[in-house]
């Protein structure tokens, strides 16, 4: 306490021990708690809504947080560009967001990373665990972010075998157990021997997919303790990392950049340890991947690729590193994923 | 000597009989909130905690400063309309629950005409946004109506599994023909341009129009429930429907009337949300609060006055529900536990009504 704490206010959009986007970002905070000079304020929960403008204004008023990081994609526009204005010595860090200086508030900075590279090497590690190489993939939205996984989770499947497809089948919510239960179930029936997801919370996904003896990969945080024998590894968020890195910065008086992007190389993301059904030949390829992605500038599309309707997304020599702006709107399916964005 | 006493009783009979009903029906369910906090205290202690901090945080965070109040308040608007929802029907002896489908499409409604009519006046586009939201709630709960007068099916479970539907069509008007090509991300329709958003009440604290708006409907659903004939007829029918059909009153008429006038009211805490919160419709509209309307409704014991300080106070509960999880270190569920111990007691305390002798003029004759 010999100067005045920092007082640091995140805000989730469900559970703090969801095993999946919320856990991983309380995991974070928890980090930061470990700090010195660091107060750490967390609400649980909040709707994107007029109820996180008050738990932001909250956090500021009544606990003088200084640096709020309200963590769901959907408080951006409108909330935080509504509040920020508001409280210009107030630092709003909010993820997954396209900040631009044109646009948006100075006090405003938006943060994410490259995590369709960690889907990719669970696209490798699936790809040698698929005996019926068929593979598949719960996902919540078709938007940008979880098609861009999907694709590259196939993708890394495909570079161990190319005749492998991966069925997609789309919740439509971020958080909805019965349909994320049904549609593992329907991956299951039609043959999906690996199973992975993009959903909020993939608890349930994890546990009715290794409950059909299908292979599991995580997705935001380590769901190994779910399925201990069939998990194969995981993508994961590594924003203990971020967080601390960030606090330390501000602590230092410096200024952390308004929009920041980073990858495997960058301690944004980490994959899990690789669970026990992972071959030698598996475990040789992955960390090969790995190490490749470790280098930055991945380029998970490269042409010459089609999409799974025929049409032309990367011409011959044409590619997209895992930086390329281009990849978040992405709005296609790649040749080889059965399914459909509509 | 006869003529005298009953001169002078006769006025203050009246006045009992006038006065006592009314007391009663403020007294009971203030003693079973009043329990409902006392038996939440017993809860708290058996968890460590301390009840007293634990409602002076929601004195605190909901009730104390400019700022507890624009906690407050701004939470209030879509939940005076979702409980008229409620309400409404509820005085025709219907128990309709799904005004959540009223809100969500009501909300898509403003936010698909507004997005097309982006360049018209903008006088005209909010009052398009305005009308097309209530009619597509009316049309919603209306029909909920329609389907219990035409083929007896029941409201309750309609309008539930109605709200479900609602929500999916939200959802693939959003994510599909209606989406705004922007909106990477967050499937939204196209962004409303200022002149399209409803701004803040000039009270001093950042509380938009919604606000001032529900309070002025639940006043006139009043004013019609309890002073004119077409309240009245809804009253008798509510009381016993076939009364109210020997009597030729025109039952069915008023059921799909009420059903659909609550449904365009929910209809308009979407409008509300998408203009003066959301700035597009997208899937932020399903917020829960058609179902926080019903525990309102119930509350008020669907009397449209009684809904504006209900409202007031549970969206105070959680405007404070924060500041408890941070300094309490109790999780978020902690006010859904307190109002649905609220909310039961309060049932309990229906079957008071009538039963207490002091509520009877009898007991105060000498």
């Amino acid at each position: 306490m010999a100067m005045s704490d920092l007082t640091v206010g995140f805000i989730y959009v469900g559970a703090k021990d969801d095993f999946g986007y919320n856990q991983a970002h309380a995991e974070g905070a928890a980090a930061v708690k470990a700090l010195s000079g660091v107060k750490v304020i967390e609400e649980e929960n909040v709707p994107e809504t007029v109820d996180v403008q008050n738990t932001m204004e909250s956090m500021i008023n009544f606990d003088g947080a200084t640096l709020l990081f309200p963590t769901s994609f959907g408080y951006f526009n409108p909330h935080i560009l509504e509040i920020a204005p508001k409280h210009e010595d107030i630092r709003f860090q909010h993820c997954g967001g396209l900040w631009s200086a044109d646009q948006h508030p100075g006090n405003v900075g938006s943060y994410f990373g490259y995590i369709g590279m960690g889907q990719y090497l669970n696209g490798v590690a699936a790809g040698h665990a698929s005996k019926s190489k068929k593979i598949g993939f719960v996902a919540a939205k078709p938007i940008p972010q979880v098609l861009l996984n999907i694709n590259a989770f196939l993708l890394g499947a495909r570079s161990v075998d190319p005749t492998i497809t991966c069925q997609v089948i789309f919740t439509g919510e971020w958080s909805l157990a019965v349909k994320e239960a049904e549609a593992t179930n329907a991956l299951a029936d039609q043959g999906c021997d690996v199973i992975t997801c993009h959903v909020d919370g993939p608890k349930v996904v994890m546990e009715t997919a290794a409950g059909r003896d299908a292979f599991v990969c995580g997705y935001h945080a380590n769901q190994s303790p779910l399925a201990p024998e069939k998990y194969l590894t995981g993508a994961e968020w590594n924003w203990a990392e971020v967080y601390t890195s960030m606090i330390k910065t501000v602590q230092s008086g410096g200024a952390v950049d308004n929009f920041v992007r980073g990858g495997l190389q960058d301690g944004f993301i980490k994959m899990s340890p690789l669970g026990p059904a992972v071959s030698d030949t598996a475990r040789n390829q992955f960390e090969a991947t790995k190490a490749e992605i470790m280098k930055g500038g991945f380029k998970v599309i490269s042409g010459p690729m089609k999409d799974n309707k025929g049409n032309m997304i990367a011409s011959a020599g044409e590619s997209f590193a895992e930086d390329d702006i281009a990849l978040e709107s992405m709005d296609y399916l790649v040749e080889g994923v059965l399914g459909s964005t509509s | 000597m006869t003529d005298t006493t009953t001169a002078s009783f006769a006025p203050r009979h009246a006045y009992l009989a006038l006065w006592l009903p009314r007391i009663e029906a403020v007294v009971i369910p203030l003693a079973a909130l009043i329990s409902g906090l006392l038996v939440f205290s017993l809860f708290l202690l058996a968890l460590g905690k301390s009840p007293v901090e634990f409602y002076s945080l929601i004195y605190k965070a909901g009730f104390s400063s400019g700022f507890s109040w624009k906690n407050t308040l701004s939470r209030v608007a879509p939940l005076l309309f979702a409980a008229l929802c409620v309400a409404l029907p509820a005085r025709l002896g219907l128990v309709v629950i799904g005004g959540e489908g009223a809100i969500v499409l009501g909300g898509l409604a403003a936010g698909i005409t507004g997005a097309m009519l982006i360049g018209a006046p903008a006088g005209i586009a909010m009052l398009m946004m305005v009308l097309m939201s209530a009619l597509v709630g009316a049309l919603w709960i209306g029909g909920v109506g329609w389907m219990r007068v035409k083929r007896g099916v029941n409201e309750t479970i309609a309008s539930l599994l109605m709200a479900y539907i609602g929500i999916a069509l939200l959802n693939h008007f959003v994510e599909g023909p209606f989406r705004d090509p922007a909106s990477l991300n967050k499937p939204s329709t196209a962004q409303l341009p200022d002149a399209l958003r409803v701004g803040d009440m000039p009270i001093g604290i950042e509380v938009h129009w919604g606000f001032g708006a529900g309070v002025v409907a639940c006043i006139l659903c009043w004013f019609i429930l309890d002073k004119t004939t077409i309240g009245f007829a809804a009253r008798i029918t509510g009381q016993n429907i076939r009364a109210a059909q020997v009597q030729a009153l025109p039952v069915g008429r008023l059921i799909i009337g009420f059903t659909a006038a609550g449904g365009a009211l929910a209809a308009l805490a979407g409008f509300f949300e998408v203009s003066a919160i959301h700035g597009a419709a997208n899937g932020s509209l399903i917020a829960g609060y058609g179902y926080t309307g019903i525990l309102i409704s119930f509350l008020a014991r669907h009397n449209p006055l009684a809904i504006i300080p209900v409202a007031i106070l549970l969206a105070g509960f959680e405007a404070s529900s924060g500041l408890i999880q941070r300094r309490m270190d109790l999780p978020d569920a902690t006010i859904l536990v307190l109002q649905g111990i609220v909310f039961v007691i309060l049932l309990l305390s229906e079957t008071l009504y009538g039963r207490l002798a002091i509520f009877r003029p009898s007991y105060w004759r000498v």
